[in-house]
């Protein structure tokens, strides 16, 4: 087994266990969902017309969720130490990380879409659109994400500045995500999916980097 | 000569020197630009006298892209170079980059009610992303109040400042890679400017004004936060 996968495969188990966040990221964004009838009025058709980009941005928050611990709870026990001395370069441990943060947070998201999707009427053409489009788009708030753990690994109670930091950089994937969903409920077709692949190919190539360095600068001070 | 004003001393000696005569600078140039645009250009002959927004409005949005851009090279020297002073350049410049982003929200927001009938648009890729921009201002400035050890900050906030400067192109090409509301480029673009001259010159001055204004409050700024660093030294040596 490669460091890499060994990794991997030690951060996806903590993230199940209990305390690890995987559900709750899940619960979390179900209940947002949820939570926007109360706000909007039970009207079903604008439900409908809205509930592409309220899953969107019920995902993003949802995945900011976990991320605060992503980097930070192996620094506080010295885990981190240990892997930046390992032969498994800080690039490539983030990117074992975004990847676990992903698969642990990202995708039940994206399991998840389509019967919240059912819950806010989203009309039938949207469903593909939507589970692709998050598919597409959650590694890249998992890259850009590591990128803001990184940069506030030495804050106690990091959470709100990561999100802060965080919220503005997802944005496109944001814009681009909600707008795919909105291309196939409308039938028009303005490229929205080929923005948001490039925003996420961008994302999650050159994340490893920034959070890489964000992990050296809290470790060698 | 950025290198030899690395040092704090020589530095504070320098600005001492020049603050004065860029103070003086700003108020003329400000001055000057006021009273020519507001009351030396003819009104537009379609948008009449609320035209004259533009002249508030335009270098405001050119100095929150420009300050970013700053800051931006101050946080790779400060990385790379390990200039003294090129973190306090960044710290400085921030809280003006945001104000004049602001600024340019604000005015950009009142022109566009005369001229296209709403205070905002959420589907205009400028004025998105120039929010967007206004939003990573603060959130650079939030993490350097956050962390506390100023050199951890200062190398945490400028990779946040060099990953967030991806939104600086795409403001400038917004406008040419989506046509929905904000006009296209005038000025920076292939083929020249196309605002006429009885425009064009009083607008110069303004974005110099404004630059100079910049430079003045940044100096300003920069001393501020020299003078702070050393009380906080003298504090933790009176404190051990």
């Amino acid at each position: 087994m490669t460091a890499f996968s060994a990794l991997l495969m030690r951060d996806m188990r903590l993230a199940f266990r209990a305390g690890g966040g995987a559900s709750l990221a899940a619960a979390f964004f179900a209940l947002v969902s949820a939570l926007v009838p109360f706000g909007v009025g039970a009207d079903l058709v604008l439900l409908g017309r809205i509930a592409g980009g309220v899953l969107w941005v019920s995902a993003a928050l949802a995945a900011l969720l976990s991320l605060d611990r992503l980097f930070q709870a192996d620094f506080e026990d010295g885990t981190l130490d240990v892997l930046a001395l390992s032969p498994l370069s800080l690039e490539s441990a983030s990117t074992a990380k975004i990847l676990a943060h992903w698969m642990t947070t990202g995708l039940p998201l994206v399991v998840l879409s389509p019967v919240l999707g059912l819950l806010l009427n989203l009309p039938a053409p949207a469903y593909g659109a939507l589970v692709a489009s998050l598919a597409i788009g959650t590694p890249a708030l998992s890259g850009v994400g590591a990128i803001g753990a990184a940069l506030t690994l030495s804050i106690r109670r990091g959470g709100l500045i990561l999100a802060l930091i965080v919220l503005p950089l997802i944005t496109p994937a944001l814009i681009f995500g909600a707008g795919a969903v909105m291309d196939a409920m409308d039938g028009t077709g303005r490229g929205a999916f080929l923005f948001l692949a490039a925003f996420s190919v961008a994302a999650v190539a050159l994340s490893p980097f920034a959070a890489a360095a964000g992990v050296r600068l809290n470790l060698g001070g | 000569m950025i290198t030899a004003l690395a040092n704090p001393k020589r530095f504070l000696d320098f600005s001492n020197m020049i603050a004065p005569w860029v103070c003086a600078a700003a108020i003329i140039l400000l001055g000057v630009g006021f009273y020519w645009a507001l009351f030396a250009t003819p009104p537009d002959y379609q948008q009449g006298q609320s035209v004259k927004i533009m002249f508030v409005h335009v270098p405001a949005a050119y100095m929150g892209i420009m300050i970013y851009g700053l800051m931006a090279g101050a946080s790779l020297v400060g990385l790379v170079f390990r200039h003294p002073l090129a973190d306090v350049a960044a710290k400085s410049a921030a809280p003006l980059g945001a104000a004049f982003t602001a600024l340019a929200l604000l005015t950009g927001s009142l022109w566009g009610r005369p001229m296209w009938g709403t205070y905002w648009q959420w589907g205009d890729a400028r004025l998105v992303s120039e929010l967007i921009l206004l939003f990573i201002y603060l959130g650079y400035i939030a993490l350097w109040n956050a962390i506390d050890d100023p050199v951890r900050a200062a190398k945490a906030a400028a990779i946040l400042s060099l990953v967030g400067a991806a939104d600086v192109p795409i403001i400038h090409f917004s406008v040419d890679w989506w046509n929905t509301l904000h006009q296209p480029a005038s000025i920076i673009r292939p083929g020249g400017p196309t605002i006429d001259k009885t425009f064009l010159v009083p607008l110069f001055i303004m974005m110099l004004g404004y630059t100079v204004l910049f430079l003045w409050l940044w100096l300003l700024r920069m001393q501020t936060e020299i003078f702070e660093r050393r009380a906080r030294a003298l504090m933790m040596a009176k404190g051990a």
